[in-house]
């Protein structure tokens, strides 16, 4: 706990990572109980190294614990398996200290070898994980990427209490990386023993273990009476009830057999429910790291013409777009969403102003219109918006065909570069950690732009790529502020070159029975998806 | 006869083979790929490379399709893609479910097809017989999903007489299994109503009438049976139409069936759950059909198979 104190009183005061001032257990809050969530689709796996969905995402974040964890409710890191960390000078050695008599479901103490194994796992091409790219400043990532090694070099056991991290450069993500489900600490006699099927009988350190599986129907979760964290969690058992369509959850909930639809309110149930004052109390509203925006092919023509791009980010009326999804989303102006850091606040970006843009195109050459498409996925509300951007570019002559198609299909489109325009709605970026890093590399940096990767307006801009690669270079906690406008700059150089048109910011709305306890935060926890399940409880 | 059914059981693995056949070219040539819905948005080139090789989809189609074949044989339909659990399993674990609503629907669809049918066979060119003849029009037209939900919403939702969705008690499966059996009986209905007439002006039946037998008798020993045997060969065709409306029913319903695990698995383009539910689905139809064929003559001698 010393070291704790005095190494990162620093970074605390400079917030830099944030970190948060552990959560206080609400004074209120009842043990015991059980609740009712519901989802449409069956949950694919519990394996922390593969589960990368918003719905497994925090359904994992209950079972299994990281070195890292965030304060409920917020975006703020706080230490979780490690109870405290030091940080090397330079920035590229992380000494995480064990808390102690911490337990697996399975009843062994969690020890240093446990976090060596975990990472050793993720990294390991046979695991397949999805996340494996995330602990690539690891220093021996490139071996065990390639298959050269079967271990992390940059992994040491210092002693049982003790693991030393050391990084093949400077990164000022890493501790949000460690906070990432696919950093989370497992048994490797549990994984062995359940081999491929780990998912299904998952086994970790968290507030909850899972008591029962019966695929298709339903998950329980059991309260972990052991869990390391005192006073939590409060619930006895939370059943998932999957298989379940949003419009029938809603249903259920409102005739009290549901705690949480998980899938949220549908669309077209959205303006009933909010006009009933007794329902409207129960829905939670919050922001989350979500940005809607049109790409735009930078090596197609038109679009290879930035004056083009411009046009088309003053043709769109995003007010008009918020109100067709009944006021669920605030309009955009850059590609960060207001609550991430580095987000610049007084941009104005570009005004709705068809005229400017009929004028734009015509410099470029193009002022009689053009021809092209606009691939969206086929789920409400986007072939609606979609429309309402075929509308609006029509207005200065541009006459955009909609493709509407499956999301896997409008995914392939973008990451071929066949789709000239795609609008991003079922598809977009919901940041992983709360850095503004975490909005570049993959959408809009240079490394995205290749066949298959996600940068779908294959805009590539090397100057702003090295000052990303430098911002994240600055790892000290004094270069926090420097390091926030460093990212700042690289957004709003990109919004010059308008490879996108941001079109709005999407809001979470919660709906909850009148049971439900907690504060609001945890409805619109911005890491746990639909709600922090370890915190929450029930009134009667 | 034996031969004819060996020749019949050949033929349908030929089907079933060339069912695999075309669903993996389709799922192949689909412009979607499986490995980047695995990788996910922040997978590396190389993290997508590693599971493409070990998934073998980098192999050519030839060497896949071959693959899943030998696989096939020996009753391995592989392991799902995002779930990672074995298609087997997932499909075992989930059928029971699907053949309890299937059993069901055809249940639903007997007993109101065949007794509408009667009706309106009886009163035929009256009031009721119209009246019948118009619902099972819009039987036969309705949407699925329109009919479940209308069912969910007026039977469970406002009268509470039925749990809303889920699966587990009998109470759970009478929505689910009335809004698979309404398609079917309005088919049931005008195939029953016409066989009934036919069958009411027979000699047989006249000769009945003329010994003196009682209406009722008539109707329900001698004309009954005889218009009902070519309605029951139908049930084994009526499988295919079934499998098409557990996706749409089981999502509604919540109901744990291979449909919906369908529907989710072609959402993630987890293509070992397409491919094995298909296969299944397949297997049944194809069953059904020869079951169809084996009970033909049993019914009517008249039926020769050669």
């Amino acid at each position: 706990m010393k070291t704790w104190l005095t190494t990162t009183a620093l970074a605390l005061s400079l917030a830099m990572p944030a970190i948060a001032q552990d959560y206080q257990p609400d004074p209120n809050a009842k043990a015991g109980g059980s609740i009712v969530i519901t989802y449409k689709d069956d949950v694919a796996t519990l394996d922390p190294a593969i589960g990368y969905d918003w719905q497994n995402w925090s359904m994992i974040k209950s079972i299994f614990d990281g070195l890292m964890d965030y304060a409920p409710g917020t975006t703020e890191l706080r230490p979780g398996l490690a109870e405290s960390y030091d940080i090397s000078d330079d920035g590229q050695v992380f000494t995480f200290h064990l808390r102690p008599g911490v337990k697996f479901h399975n009843g062994r103490e969690v020890t240093a070898d446990d976090v060596k194994y975990s990472l050793d796992r993720v990294t390991n091409p046979a695991t397949q994980s999805p996340g494996a790219g995330f602990f690539g400043s690891i220093k021996g990532y490139d071996e065990i990427a390639s298959g050269a090694s079967e271990t992390l070099a940059g992994v040491t056991v210092v002693d049982p209490m003790t693991v030393q991290i050391e990084l093949s450069r400077p990164d000022a993500t890493f501790l949000h990386v460690m906070a990432l489900n696919f950093a989370s600490v497992v048994p490797q006699e549990a994984v062995e023993a359940a081999g491929a099927d780990f998912g299904k009988q998952p086994v970790g350190t968290g507030a909850y273990s899972l008591a029962e599986w019966t695929i298709g129907q339903r998950l329980v979760f059991a309260k972990n009476a052991d869990y390391w964290r005192d006073g939590v969690p409060y619930l006895d058992e939370i059943v998932f009830e999957v298989g379940q369509e949003p419009i029938v959850a809603l249903l259920r909930l409102q005739n009290g057999e549901v705690d949480v639809p998980g899938d949220g309110i549908p669309p077209a149930k959205f303006q009933e429910v909010m006009a009933d004052p007794e329902q409207a109390a129960r829905v939670v509203e919050g922001g989350q790291l979500h940005t809607g925006y049109i790409t735009m092919n930078v090596n197609t023509a038109p679009f290879d013409n930035v004056k083009v791009r411009q046009a088309v980010n003053m043709a769109i009326n995003k007010d008009r777009i918020v109100q067709i999804i009944n006021g669920r989303a605030v309009p955009a102006n850059q590609p960060l969403p207001p609550s991430m850091p580095g987000y610049t606040e007084g941009y104005e970006g570009y005004a709705f102003d068809p005229e400017g843009a009929k004028t734009l195109l015509a410099e470029a050459g193009v002022g009689d219109g053009f021809e092209t498409e606009l691939y969206v996925m086929n789920t409400d509300p986007n072939p609606r918006i979609a429309q309402a951007i075929q509308q609006d570019l029509s207005a200065i002559g541009i006459s955009a065909q909609i493709q509407s198609l499956a999301q896997a299909n409008v995914i392939e489109a973008g990451g071929n570069g066949s789709a000239p325009m795609i609008w991003s709605g079922g598809m977009a970026w919901i940041a992983d950690f709360p850095d503004p890093s975490n909005f570049y590399g993959p959408i809009l940096g240079c490394a995205g732009a290749v066949q298959g990767g996600w940068n779908w307006s294959w805009y590539c801009n090397e100057d702003l790529d090295a000052k990303a690669t430098e911002a994240d270079s600055m790892a000290d906690p004094s270069q926090a502020e420097a390091r926030l406008k460093l990212w700042s700059d690289v957004y709003v150089g990109i919004m010059a070159d308008a490879p996108w048109a941001p079109v709005f910011n999407e809001q979470r709305y919660t709906m909850k029975s009148a049971r439900m306890g907690g504060a609001d935060e945890l409805y619109v926890d911005p890491v746990s998806i639909p709600v922090n399940y370890d915190y929450v409880y029930v009134t009667e | 006869m034996a031969a004819y059914f060996i020749r019949r059981i050949v033929q349908s693995l030929l089907i079933l083979l060339g069912i695999s056949f075309v669903t993996f070219v389709l799922l192949y040539i689909l412009p979607a790929d499986p490995v980047r819905q695995i990788a996910g948005r922040s997978a590396t080139a190389q993290t997508v490379a590693n599971i493409r090789e070990q998934l073998g989809l980098d192999q050519p189609f030839i060497v896949q399709y071959g693959r899943y074949l030998a696989g096939l044989v020996q009753g391995d339909l592989g392991r799902s893609y995002l779930q990672k659990t074995e298609v087997a399993t997932l499909i075992a674990s989930r059928l029971p479910a699907s053949l309890q609503l299937m059993a069901g629907g055809i249940l639903c669809e007997l007993l109101i097809g065949l007794s509408f049918g009667v009706i309106a066979a009886l009163r035929r060119g009256r009031m009721a017989d119209q009246v019948l003849m118009i619902t099972s029009f819009v039987a036969v037209s309705a949407p699925q999903f329109v009919v479940s939900l209308l069912l969910l919403y007026v039977f469970a939702v406002k009268l509470g007489w039925f749990p809303i969705g889920g699966y587990g008690t009998f109470a759970h499966l009478v929505l689910p299994a009335l809004t698979l059996g309404i398609l079917g009986s309005g088919w049931y209905s005008r195939m029953m109503r016409s066989s009934m007439i036919e069958v009411l002006r027979t000699d047989y039946i006249r000769t009945a009438r003329a010994k003196g037998l009682s209406r009722a008798r008539v109707i329900l020993r001698h004309a009954l049976p005889n218009a009902i045997l070519p309605i029951i060969a139908m049930i084994g065709i009526d499988i295919g139409i079934f499998m098409g409306g557990l996706v749409v029913v089981e999502s509604v319903f919540g109901w744990p069936g291979i449909g919906q695990l369908a529907w989710q698995a072609i959402q993630r383009v987890d293509i070992p759950i397409i491919m094995g539910v298909t296969l299944v689905s397949a297997c049944a139809i194809v069953l059904g059909n020869l079951l169809a064929d084996f009970i033909a003559p049993l019914i009517d001698p008249r039926i020769r198979l050669r």
